[in-house]
This record gives C-alpha cells, structure tokens and sequence, in this order.
C-alpha cells in the first residue's frame, strides 16, 4: 500500500512541476468574464448560466486532461525509459500502475475542487447568496469527478498496450461511445438487423454509461439528485475502474518494456 | 555449498524484427553461468552482443524467450527479491522534474525507510558519488556523467547483497571512471556480488575476479582474467641493441622488427636459448627477455573475429 501511495504523491508532484494546475488560471478568467458578463443582462437566468456553464468547463478541463495526461502516465516512463530503475525496485508492476491512476486522480481531485469554489464564487458574485438547493452542484462536481476517474483508467489501459497516438484516439471513441448507450439499446425498430441489435445491445454493456452522470441540469435549476443515484454511480465508478485497472494489470505485466 | 548469488540456466531472448515484427532476432542464446557470492563478475563484449538484454532479463524488465534465472536462490520473477539488488541501467535517465535528492529519497521509500534514515541515506550516497552540491538541482539540468553517478548513487542505496551495473563507467571523464572503479572496489571489500557488464577490457582486468566472455548473444568463455589469457600459446619477446653494418647479424635483423634503436624478435619459447645465443655470437646487446602474455583485449579481439560473422549482423541491427 505505501508503494501505491509514494507512486501516486510522485505522479502528482511531476503534473504540479509540469504546471497541469495552470488550467485554473483559464477557468478563473472565464468564470470571472461570465460573472461580469452575466450580470450586466440580468434576466432571472443568471445562475442558471453561470453554473450551466461552469459545469460545463469543469468536465471538458477535466476530461481533457484525463485523456491526455492519462495516456501519458505509463506510456511516457516507457519510453524515456524512467521505469527501469523504479523497476528494480520492490515493486509491482500492478503497483506501479494502480499508483499511477491514483496519481492523476489525486491530481484531478484538486482541480475539480478547485474549480468548483470557483464556480461558487462566480455563483456568489451574481446571486450574492446561497441555497440549499445549490448543493447539487456539488453533487454534479461529484459526479464529474467518477467520470473522469473511469476516463483515466481506460487511458491507462490503452497506453498499455498501443501507441499514445491511438490511445487517445481510444480513449475518446470509448468516451463519446458512452454518451449513445441509449441509442444503442433502442435500435429496435429501425432498420438494422437483429444480429447487428444484438452485438449493439451487448456491446453498451462493456462501453462506459455515463447515462447517470449527467445532473447538470438538476443542478443548473436548483432540482434536488435522489440519494440512491449517488451510491449507484459511486459503485458504478469503482468497479469499472477495478476492472479496467485489473486488465490494463494483466497486459502491463507481460509487456517487454523496450 | 552455498548458492550461487546469480545463477543462469539456458536463457534465451528472441526480439521480434522484420516487417510487422514477423521474424524474430535471437539476442541472447542459451545463457548458462554463475555468479558465486561475493564475487565481481565483469561481463565482456562488444557492442549488441547481448550484455543489456542479460540485465534486463534477470531485473525483469523485459523476459525471457525460454530458460530460467535465480538471484539469491529466488526466481527472478519474485519482485520482493529485489530489496536485496540494485540495478543500474545502461544511459540510466530519471525523472527529470526531480531534484537528485528528491529522486533518492523517493527510491528509498520502496525499501521502507523511515523519513530520518532516508535523509540520512540520501546524504551519504550523494557524497559517495560526488555529487553532493548538486543534490538540490534537478535533474534536467544533469550533464550524462552526472546522471550515471545518480544511477549509481540509487542502485547502491540501499546496501544491496548483489550490485547489477550496465556499463558503469560509460559517459564518465578519466576521474570520474576512477572515483566508479573505487566505488566498486569497496562493494567488493563489502563482500557485495558485482555483476557488471563492459566493453572496456582494462575496468575489467582491474576489477573482476572473474569475466565472462559474450559475443553475437553466445557466451564464449568464462574464467579468471589471467586465466583466459593464459589460454593462448604464449612466446618470448627478445629485445636487443645491435649494429647494423655487421654481416652476422643482417639475417637476425631480417627477421626482427625495429623500434627506434632497439630491435624485438618473438621467438618460440624452445628456441629461446639457441636465439640468444646467436644474438651473442653476433655482439649483440640483449636489454630485455620477456613471456609474451596476451592481453584480455587480444583474447577479446580474438574471439570477436571467430564470430566475427555474427559480430558484422551485429553492426547492422545495432545503433
Ligand atoms: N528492444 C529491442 N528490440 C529489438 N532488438 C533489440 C532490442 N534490444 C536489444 N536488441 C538487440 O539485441 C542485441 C543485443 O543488445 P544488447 O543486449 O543491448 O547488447 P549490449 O548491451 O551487449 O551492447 C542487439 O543486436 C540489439 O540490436
Ligand atoms: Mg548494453
């Protein structure tokens, strides 16, 4: 567990050097512009604007890195050949990987967070108070937060065993996959053959539902998240990420590094 | 009989080649040695021979094709065996956001120091290499002499029982090549097993109590430096004075080679005395008589050129 652990302060110490928080400079300037700017029409619909909007920010940052950053964490040390030495170190390879998710996930956290009491002085700006409805964007950042876990560890996976390039490329198909799990279920009565509905059908089981992520609406107008969802999708979280972290395991630890 | 700190059985590594890595290249064939405990092993041979891929297979970087090793009587694919080794890799590069310090300390974790005894740790292996003003730079900042003595300095951390070092002296200037060689002294006077490999013959002469020949992924002798070199046919070297004008000595002369106003003539050891006394007879003055030794380099050489076939696909596929 400490090789885990001094793995994953490692990762977050090199994106902090390699200045990945920078970000947060552009998401400050842009909650500011929209504060000011959202003030000044003032049309009833300022919150809902501002936190429509700051979610929004909030999940594409988030995601971007994921997939950039997460493709990089193995695939980089491989390549610069940093993972030789550490290596010879009682250490696992398992280890060494899980170490490196939790790494970026530590990183993430801080980032979300971060820009989330952005959004919430960008809120306090327009609004000048808050509600207890306003919880909810908590609850959304929340939910941010599980997606962009389950992206980085499929980045992970990818990187084990094909170029960053293609990786990426993966990564976001499987991402962008994810967000039609509906429309696949619901092909019948369309054209397409049985045969084609059913690989459709199993494949939206492998493919990540981030179906139940999506409140930002209910936070954007104050609606309340049943708690149910909450548990649901945390459980949802752990154990995709379990098992892709798991295959990404199996494929690093036959890998030949070169 | 105790076990042998490194034992090798039969290790062999294909790396796929070719068009979309159809084919394979064999880099290491049938590997068999052993290192004993407490010995330095230097582990001779020319460039893409297959020294690297040795290392790396026993520190389970890459793995075998077919064959077996043990370190410390533990199969190599037991990573907790690795608290007893350190490994330093060939063109070592680290974490370059990393201060020195900062990158010990975080190797010193996986062996589970306590935070004071790493500080302390650190301290000492950055003096021990020479680079105890520099600890606080990072390491993006090192020149490739620098980074071989960090490589070092981490591999040696921890005290291992047996020391893997991939050409350690490579990018090193003159003082820095001497400061490594007395580093690896006193890992021996430690009693520490030294496993490294080189293509510089005379760090090996100076160092190892035994080497190991490979060329072309074939072991192609093991023994002690002056053991292998006593292998070949040896002979005498006469040097001698002599004047050039005297009859007698022209058909003597013939046959020698001249080294400014000495001439040297290598003769079988059983003609030694009738030579010399022909080198009398013509008033010759004889200033030296010597055993013909080959150097590690002449067998190194010697061998390279017997396999010298192999050694030129070498070439091709190395970088
Ligand atoms: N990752 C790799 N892929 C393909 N061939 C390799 C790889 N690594 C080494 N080789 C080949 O294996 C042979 C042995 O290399 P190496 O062990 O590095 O030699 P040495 O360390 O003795 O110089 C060389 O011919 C080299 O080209
Ligand atoms: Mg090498």
């Amino acid at each position: 567990m400490s090789r885990i652990l001094s793995v994953a302060l490692n990762t977050f110490r090199e994106a902090v050097r390699d200045r990945v928080l920078y970000n947060l400079v552009f998401f400050a300037l842009l909650m500011m512009v929209a504060a000011v700017f959202v003030g000044q029409i003032s049309l009833g619909i300022e919150s809902t604007i501002i936190v429509s909007l700051g979610l929004s920010a909030i999940s594409i940052i988030g995601l971007l890195i994921a997939v950039f950053i997460g493709v990089g964490l193995v695939s980089k040390e491989m390549e610069k050949r940093t993972l030789y030495a550490l290596l010879a170190k009682p250490v696992r390879r398992w280890e060494f990987l899980v170490g490196k998710f939790g790494g970026l996930v530590l990183t993430l956290t801080v980032n979300t967070m971060a820009m989330a009491a952005g959004l919430f002085l960008a809120l306090l700006f327009v609004k000048h108070s808050f509600e207890a409805s306003d919880a909810t964007i908590l609850i959304a950042v929340y939910f941010i937060l599980l997606k962009i876990a389950i992206v980085v560890s499929l980045a992970l996976l990818f990187s084990c065993f094909t170029s960053p390039l293609l990786a990426i490329l993966f990564t976001a198909g499987l991402y962008v996959a994810g967000l039609f799990i509906h429309e696949m279920r619901n092909l019948s009565g369309s054209k397409v053959s049985p045969a084609v509905q059913a690989f459709f059908s199993w494949i939206s089981y492998i493919l990540p539902n981030f179906e139940n992520f999506n409140v930002m609406a209910a936070a954007a107008h104050g609606k309340a998240v049943p708690g149910i969802l909450i548990l649901q999708n945390t459980a949802y979280a752990a154990i995709y990420c379990a098992i892709v972290l798991a295959a990404a395991s199996v494929v690093f630890s036959r890998r030949n590094l070169k | 009989m105790t076990v042998p700190a490194i034992q090798i059985e039969d290790l062999t590594k294909d790396y796929p080649a070719g068009f979309l890595n159809t084919k394979k290249k064999r880099s290491l064939e049938s590997l068999t040695m052993q290192v004993e405990e407490g010995e330095a092993f230097g582990f001779l041979g020319p460039n893409g021979a297959g020294k690297s891929t040795t290392m790396k297979l026993l520190m389970g970087i890459i793995f075998p094709t077919s064959g077996s090793a043990k370190i410390l009587g533990r199969p190599i694919s037991d990573v907790e065996m690795h608290k007893d080794i350190g490994y330093l890799p060939e063109q070592p590069y680290f974490y370059d956001y990393l201060t020195a310090s900062e990158l010990l300390d975080y190797f010193a974790r996986f062996y589970g120091f306590s935070a004071a005894e790493r500080k302390a740790r650190v301290e000492k292996m950055l003096k021990k290499v020479g680079l105890e003003t520099a600890g606080k730079i990072q390491l993006r900042k090192y020149s490739k002499g620098m980074l071989q003595r960090v490589g070092l300095a981490q591999a040696i951390l921890h005290q291992p029982k047996v020391v893997i070092l991939d050409e350690p002296m490579s990018g090193l200037d003159p003082i820095g090549r001497r400061e490594v060689r007395d580093i690896i002294l006193e890992l021996k006077r430690d009693g520490r097993t030294i496993l490294f490999s080189t293509h510089i013959l005379t760090d090996a002469e100076m160092l190892c109590d035994r080497v190991g020949v490979i060329v072309g992924g074939k072991l192609q002798g093991v023994g002690r430096p002056d053991e292998i070199v006593g292998l070949k046919a040896q002979g005498m070297e006469i040097l001698f004075e002599a004047d050039t004008g005297n009859a007698k000595t022209a058909a003597i002369l013939a046959k020698a080679a001249k080294s400014g106003s000495r001439y040297a003539l290598h003769v079988p050891e059983e003609s030694l005395y009738l030579t010399l006394d022909e080198l009398k007879a013509a008033g010759a003055k004889i200033t030296s008589v010597a055993q013909i030794k080959p150097t590690l380099e002449e067998y190194f050489m010697h061998l390279v050129e017997k396999d010298r076939a192999q050694a030129a696909a070498i070439e091709v596929h190395g970088k």
